[in-house]
């Protein structure tokens, strides 16, 4: 079996050692002697949808995100048919933002792809800045990563990926963070998200491996003990604990 | 005032004192305590200093640049005041003033070398303005606390306009530091690597400034000599690389360092590449204040660091040395030093996210730690309270690695079952435990 991952812009969305989820899927393929093949666009290339399995869109600069958003909104309509043809996708932070409506920052609005009915409001006074922990019906295995954006995002009717037990998500209120929408995760979790969280990784390659060979598919499993013991270190260091993103100190 | 002044100094050097004995560094709190019993003292002392005021300011290199500076204007005979421990915030910097002050509230110093976190240059800068500003390179660092590197940029940018008249000393390889520089209407010098070095240069690297600050364009560079350090050119609005003023050729890393700055051969017994732009930023400061450069070797071969930067021990039959990585671009040039060492040695690495460390560490992911997968390192030893984050982005890396969080265990296992050559890479606030861990069992022999 092969699979094709194609990482979007990674020239310009690569904060926050994103590069760590496309590594992270490789290898979790390689593993099991699935191919995987990483095909990096930059933001002058033509995207066949058709030709992927797994996009990857990850965060960048406020300014870096502009530049994206501009060139999104051109193949909007192809993004928005893989999505509803069950693509899979990953979408980090920025990227997660982008997927929605739109963006309301003070100086003006950035239009997203609309692809999913949520809408993002920059906040007012403090980034919401933390390690990270949730609890999501998609996995036994908890979620734990690092979330950093200012956005708080309204997920309106749709379903989100996990309900938070340290940190703040979506926007420090609701209790819940990031979306799943068909095979579409969004999330501000970075960390990476993947290493950390391999019931992720196989979640998504898993999904995209029954999309393209249409027939129920369950992956060989792996050890996985360096990644189950960092993430259960984390989980054990937080239990208990309330995130406080409010009383940093933080730059304009 | 004057009164006021000397109570001042006096109860920041009892709270410094105190501090010590207790075992904590104590600078930041010595210099809290000055400021709030006299809020003038930054700006009187700053103004005893008899010649030149000098900030060091970038993301990487700016404590050993600083302290080397230092070193080498106190070799030429002159007093010197300088945040030595790398104490780089308002209250740091207050401290350093302060401490070396007497106690009949006046500074003897001929010049300052300060060296100043980004972010508090716009704290400091209301209380005195420098000549000089050098401006190292500016690379990702400690993310969770900046938030991007625009942020950084934008708060420099707003510390230039504080101090129009300052010098800026500017690594010219640099697109970023290179453009704040040329825009920013203060006058500047340049220094910087005019010619490939490096055949090749590795491709993985995440790198900074790939699209021009000034309009957004592609920026192409014609090589790189590190990260985003090299040789770059807009094609859209014409931004490039600036005339280089002072420039490193004929660079060898063979056997220490050794490169020629005009009509000078420079020499040193320091590992790592990036530290020819260290000692190239030290030469620029001394020709710009006005100083002799002819024995600059001399000067150069006095200064030892012992700040936990690239720091030797020798521990019974074992070489150590110590040496800070804090982000991506000054851990892959880590990497390149100790993999410059052909001999067989073990590692250990030593993860911290404290809220010094920055509490994100992602950017572990943005190392090229592939490079380790090469012959000649006998094992690796992570450690620190994200250790098990550094064992898993080793794991990914195809290197496997024992875990031990607690440092001096993991020392004295290496020093008793190593090969004998023993590397230790560590983020900040592991540095000064370390420093301290390896300085005893030097001393215990």
């Amino acid at each position: 079996m092969n699979l094709t991952i194609g990482h979007l812009y990674p020239d310009l969305l690569n904060l926050y050692g994103d590069r760590g989820n496309i590594q992270c899927l490789k290898k979790r393929c390689e593993w099991r002697d699935i191919q995987a093949e990483v095909v990096s666009f930059e933001i002058t290339d033509e995207i066949d949808f058709s030709k992927l399995d797994i996009v990857l869109l990850g965060g960048g600069s406020d300014r870096e995100q502009m530049l994206v958003c501009r060139r999104l909104l051109e193949i909007r309509e192809d993004f928005r048919a893989y999505v509803e043809d069950n693509g899979v996708v990953i979408a980090v932070c920025g990227g997660y933002q982008l997927l929605g409506n739109y963006y309301q920052t003070a100086e003006g609005r950035i239009e997203g792809l609309g692809i999913i009915d949520l809408d993002t409001e920059q906040g007012e006074n403090y980034r919401l800045i933390d390690n990270i922990i949730l609890e999501s019906d998609l996995f036994s295995m908890p979620v734990v990563g690092f979330e950093n954006h200012a956005g708080r995002t309204n997920l309106k009717n749709n379903k989100p990926f996990g309900r938070v037990i340290y940190g703040s998500g979506n926007d420090g209120k609701s209790g819940y963070e990031g979306v799943v929408y068909k095979n579409v995760i969004g999330t501000y979790l970075h960390g990476p998200l993947l290493p950390k969280n391999p019931q992720v990784a196989d979640y998504l390659i898993e999904k995209a491996l029954e999309r393209k060979y249409r027939e129920k598919i369950t992956l060989k499993e792996l050890p996985d003990l360096e990644e189950r013991e960092a993430n259960e270190a984390m989980c054990q260091r937080l239990k208990g604990k309330v995130s406080r993103p409010q009383d940093q100190m933080q730059l304009g | 005032m004057r009164i006021r002044r000397i109570t001042a100094i006096t109860a920041a050097k009892i709270t410094a004192k105190f501090c010590r004995m207790v075992g904590k560094q104590g600078e930041t709190l010595a210099g809290k305590v000055a400021m709030m019993i006299d809020p003038g003292i930054l700006t009187f002392l700053a103004g005893n200093v008899r010649e030149k005021i000098f900030v060091v300011c970038g993301t990487n290199g700016k404590t050993t640049t600083n302290n080397l500076l230092c070193s080498v204007l106190e070799a030429q005979g002159r007093k010197v005041v300088c945040n030595h421990a790398g104490a780089n915030m308002l209250n740091g910097c207050v401290s350093t003033f302060v401490l070396n002050a007497k106690l009949n509230g006046e500074l003897d110093a001929d010049y300052a070398c300060i060296e100043v976190d980004e972010a508090s240059t716009l704290h400091i800068f209301p209380y005195f303005q420098p000549d000089y500003m050098i401006l190292t390179n500016l690379f990702r660092d400690q993310l969770d606390r900046y938030g991007e590197i625009d942020i950084t940029m934008n708060l420099l940018k707003k510390a230039m306009e504080m101090a129009p008249k300052m010098k800026i000393i500017v690594n010219a390889d640099d697109a970023l530091s290179a453009f704040l520089a040329t825009e920013s209407g203060n006058p500047y010098v340049t220094y910087g690597i005019r010619d490939r070095v490096f055949e090749k240069t590795p491709v993985n690297e995440i790198r900074e400034g790939r699209f021009c600050k000034r309009c957004g364009a592609k920026m192409e560079y014609r090589f790189y000599h590190f990260s985003q350090l090299g040789d770059y050119h807009c094609s859209s609005c014409g931004f490039q690389r600036p005339e280089i003023t002072y420039n490193a050729s004929e660079i060898s890393t063979k056997k220490g360092l050794s490169f020629r700055v005009e009509e000078n051969q420079v020499r040193a017994d320091y590992r790592g590449f990036y530290n020819v732009y260290n000692i190239l930023a030290v030469y620029a400061a001394v020709r710009e204040a006005g100083l002799p450069v002819e024995n600059f070797n001399e000067l150069l071969a006095g200064f030892n660091p012992e700040n936990g930067r690239n720091e030797q021990f020798q521990i019974r039959d074992t070489k150590v040395i110590l040496n800070l990585a804090k982000n991506p671009a000054g851990f892959n040039q880590n990497i390149a030093a100790v993999m410059e060492d052909e001999s067989l040695k073990d590692l250990i690495i030593l993860i911290n996210d404290n809220a010094q460390d920055g509490i994100d560490v992602s950017w572990l992911w943005d190392v090229d730690f592939e490079r380790l997968a090469e012959d000649g390192i006998n094992s690796i030893t992570v450690c620190g309270k994200r250790c098990l984050d550094m064992r898993l982005r080793l794991k990914y890396a195809d290197i496997s690695s024992a875990a031990e969080p607690d440092v001096e265990k993991a020392i004295r296992e290496r020093i008793d079952h190593g090969c004998k050559n023993l590397y230790v890479l560590v983020n900040y606030t592991g540095l000064y435990a370390s420093h301290n861990i390896l300085k005893r069992m030097e001393e215990q022999g």
